[in-house]
């Protein structure tokens, strides 16, 4: 409603007001998603920039990633980037004009979410299984 | 009757066109090849530690992958971030947000490149 009242034509409608579907909350979780990986480049760029600098500060970062804060926050980075990556071959086949039928991109909504979170566990099986992360910390020096 | 400048051109009155479009699929179409060949190749070094990660970053092939990594993510990362600022933001605070994102996106990739030299040649 407009401030002088006279316009009471309906407003765009928000989230406050809208029915929540699974296309609408893969669409906030790519941009969420995105913005969140800007830590990912930064996490990469600074492992990175430690290994050029030496074993020592290669031994101080892989410590703090090696933390369970750190653990978090690296599984938190997977699990952005299995879903933008999914999501985003959604996006693509859009732009293709491939699979705006309402089933279709229900489904493949689903479809990334799932699949991100599956991928996700898997990479993280993998890695403690075949990295022995278990350990305590990642390999350092040496 | 005359035909403006921007229809002729097809750039529009910001006279980049559809270049931001273009250029956010060109690098998500990049990344969805560089993701899984850097991730695999990344998993494979880090098992072997310190030396092994500074191997493979250093080898040709290694350094190669990394630099287009980081170089596809920068590029795709500012530009979905300046449509979100673009969104959320408005007057001084837009402004400084974008210069922002363009600085910290070009000092990132800067870094990256800094590193991967250094590694490649041993500094």
């Amino acid at each position: 409603m407009s401030e002088n009242g006279s316009d009471l034509r309906p407003l765009s409608p928000f989230t406050t007001v809208w029915r929540w579907h699974v296309t609408m909350v893969t669409s906030i979780l790519h941009r969420a998603s995105g913005v969140a990986l800007v830590g990912g480049v930064m996490v990469l760029v600074t492992w990175l920039y430690a290994a050029a600098q030496g074993p020592e500060s290669y031994s101080i970062l892989m410590a703090l990633m090696a933390s369970w804060p750190g653990r978090a926050l690296l599984f938190g980075f997977t699990l952005a980037l299995c879903f933008h990556l999914l999501n985003g071959v959604r996006y693509l086949m859009w732009d293709i004009g491939h699979g705006y039928e309402k089933q279709t991109a229900d489904r493949t909504a689903w479809f990334a979410i799932v699949g991100a979170a599956l991928l996700t566990l898997a990479l993280w099986a993998f890695a403690y299984w075949r990295l022995d992360l278990l350990s305590g910390q990642f390999q350092g020096g040496g | 009757m005359r035909t403006s400048y921007k229809n002729i051109t097809g750039l529009g009155s910001a006279h980049k066109g559809v270049g931001h479009f273009i250029k956010q699929r060109v690098s998500a179409i990049a990344l969805l090849i560089l993701v899984p060949l850097f991730l695999f190749q990344f998993l494979a070094s880090f098992t072997t530690g310190y030396s092994g990660v500074m191997a493979w970053l250093g080898s040709p092939f290694g350094a190669a992958v990394t630099f287009l990594i980081v170089s596809a993510m920068v590029v795709h990362m500012r530009l979905g971030l300046q449509i979100a600022i673009e969104d959320y933001f408005g007057g001084a605070i837009r402004t400084v947000a974008l210069l922002l994102n363009s600085f910290i996106a070009l000092m990132l990739w800067l870094i990256a490149l800094y590193a991967l030299i250094k590694i490649s040649f041993g500094g």
